[in-house]
């Protein structure tokens, strides 16, 4: 049976983590993920949880700790945010590389300096290439789901990738919401016991992990990698097929919003995605063919699946929560427009980057960029590629 | 767009308007509605201008962005009128409810507010329920009545339950919550 709550996403993924069980859990808190960890740790002193709880002095101990659990054969997580998760960058391509089915709830939050603690996707934009998988979430409800499904994905043998599970810092982690939460002993079942396939303590069957990895055989490793990323697009959808008869809740890759005859649309992830709606809905009523692609699994990028969807459109605005700095837009940004590219797809694609250090972005400002992409099909001409949405001049 | 009511709450940080609306946002979930609760998070200090939403639907609520046309405003300490715009974005026929002495009319007067304004003394209330001027349960009740949210009696059985969750520590503070809700509810005036 599952129970309808009013939570905070923070409280919501301090559930799923204690539904969970993990053997293992060593974190450090940060602003905005700090009432996460706190909650949890609340269960492991309360002995609702089996978990062992390894107390550390900094995220970079954090990650090292979480390898070193799952190198051991652990059911191992941590949780963190912006500045946090800079500071296990290291450790992410080690967890990753020794294919460690890791799971970490990440509360994006905006990189200083300067000194900043809200929301926006820069901790997890730069990670993007560590060789994580990356789910992103629009509410409480999502992320919380999608923590669970994470445990199945990392652990599946053809898999064994760790996973970031993104919700956006404050809006997510801080505000109340409802939302269902399943069952425990739902959640057990569903994730199984955890039994890997090599490990650290398994004496018969003794293993090195992380031995030196020169010019005759990394290159094959990180090309195994690449396929086990891969591979994890055909888990992720079994495993939410499965899911949706549990929870009655539907995943895939991306959701498509009134995007059947839409003529254009924006792309945008976590919870700008759910404030875009509103935009549209006003937008049909005024008879604008407006649409949107909320994109939930970035990492892999499911880029054919998109670009077939996006290639009836007549323009696209991609919405960037990150700089990259490279003066020719954001990252999900360069992502679209290049599998668009690869298609010959006639569709004019801009980039708005916004929301920055945890600006607020309201429905009217997205019906402005809507506004834009009518005019680029009226005029035929795109005035600015790039643009930043929401600035001060 | 789908039918949303929004709350904005005034208060000083330490007052607890963020506890109000999640207060206000949990009742409002055991009754079947979909309902979101959130701080304004800025350099919170003890005494400065503090904001709290609530938006409550029957429908699923995607917005996630701050709310500017809040159709209902509670202002949970008097000297903040002198400080803050609180009919900032309100609508015609929305509704403000403030913890002060002044008469509506007055008050009305003074915020050139064409809608409706309600008052009640929620310092003195809570001074003589709870011991020591807690504004923030007295408001949820004014507001309860001022805006005719919820069923009063339902709100009263699941404020308590909450009440005794988050008072697990400290139980005797339960029943002097509780009165000053009911008090300002019979005593909030139009």
């Amino acid at each position: 049976m599952s129970s309808k709550v009013a939570l905070t996403g923070n409280e919501a993924l301090a559930q799923a983590m204690r539904q969970i069980n993990p053997d293992v859990v060593a974190a450090y808190p940060i602003t905005p993920q700090t009432a996460m960890v706190q909650t949890f740790s609340q269960f492991v002193a309360d002995g609702e949880v089996d978990t062992e709880y390894v107390t550390v002095e900094s995220e970079h101990s954090a990650m090292s700790a979480t390898v070193g659990a799952s190198a051991a054969g652990a059911r191992a997580m941590t949780a963190t945010a912006a500045n946090g998760l800079a500071l296990m960058w290291e450790v992410l391509y080690i967890a990753s590389g020794t294919r460690l089915p890791i799971v970490m709830p990440v509360v994006n939050r905006a990189l200083s300096g300067p000194i900043n603690i809200h929301c926006d996707h820069s901790d997890a934009m730069g990670a993007r290439d560590s060789g994580w998988i990356q789910l992103y979430a629009e509410n409480a409800q999502e992320a919380y789901d999608n923590a669970i499904q994470a445990l199945r994905i990392s652990e599946h043998k053809d898999v064994m990738l760790p996973t970031m599970v993104n919700l956006d810092g404050f809006i997510t982690s801080h505000a109340v919401e409802s939302l269902e939460i399943l069952a425990d002993s739902d959640v057990k079942e569903f994730i199984g016991e955890y039994k890997a396939e090599h490990h650290l303590l398994d004496s018969k069957n003794p293993i090195a992990v992380g031995p030196l990895d020169l010019q005759d055989f990394y290159f094959e490793h990180k090309m195994q990698q690449s396929i086990a990323m891969e591979n994890s697009k055909e888990v992720i959808l079994e495993v939410a097929k499965e899911y949706k008869e549990l929870s009655g809740r539907e995943y895939e890759f991306f959701e498509e919003y009134k995007l059947d005859d839409a003529e254009i649309g924006i792309v945008a992830l976590n919870s700008t995605a759910g404030t875009a709606k509103g935009a549209v809905d006003n937008l049909r009523e005024q008879g604008v063919k407006a649409g949107l692609l909320k994109i939930r699994v970035y990492r892999p990028f499911p880029g054919e699946e998109i670009a077939e969807v996006l290639k009836s459109l007549k323009a696209v605005a991609v919405l960037d929560r990150a700089e990259s700095f490279s003066t020719n837009g954001g990252p999900v940004f360069g992502d679209i427009r290049s599998i668009l590219y690869n298609i010959k797809a006639d569709v004019e694609v801009v980039n708005y980057i916004y929301g920055l250090g945890g600006r607020d972005i309201k429905v009217g400002e997205i019906e402005s960029v809507y506004r834009d992409l009518e005019e680029i099909i009226d005029s035929g001409n795109v005035k600015n590629r790039v643009s930043h949405l929401g600035v001060r001049e | 767009m789908r039918k949303i009511l929004e709350i904005r709450w005034h208060g000083r940080g330490g007052q607890g308007s963020k506890t109000a609306s999640i207060l206000l946002g949990k009742v409002a979930a055991k009754t079947g509605k979909n309902i979101q609760a959130f701080p304004e998070y800025g350099p919170e200090r003890m005494g400065a201008p503090v904001l709290a939403y609530n938006r409550i639907s029957d429908d699923l609520i995607t917005l996630h962005c701050q709310v500017t046309e809040p159709s209902i405003v509670a202002v949970l300490d008097p000297t903040l009128l002198e400080v803050v715009d609180v009919t900032e974005g309100v609508p015609d026929d929305g509704i403000i409810i403030v913890n002060v002495g002044m008469e509506p009319k007055e008050l009305k007067e003074k915020l050139e507010f064409k809608g409706e304004v309600y008052t009640v003394d929620a310092y003195g209330i809570s001074t003589e329920e709870i011991g020591a001027p807690f504004p923030n349960t007295p408001m949820l009740g004014a507001l309860i009545k001022a805006a005719d949210l919820l069923d009063f009696d339902k709100f009263l059985e699941e404020v308590k339950k909450e009440f005794k969750k988050k008072f697990a520590h400290k139980p005797e503070v339960v029943d002097g919550n509780m009165n000053s809700i009911k008090r300002a509810y019979e005593e909030v005036r139009s």
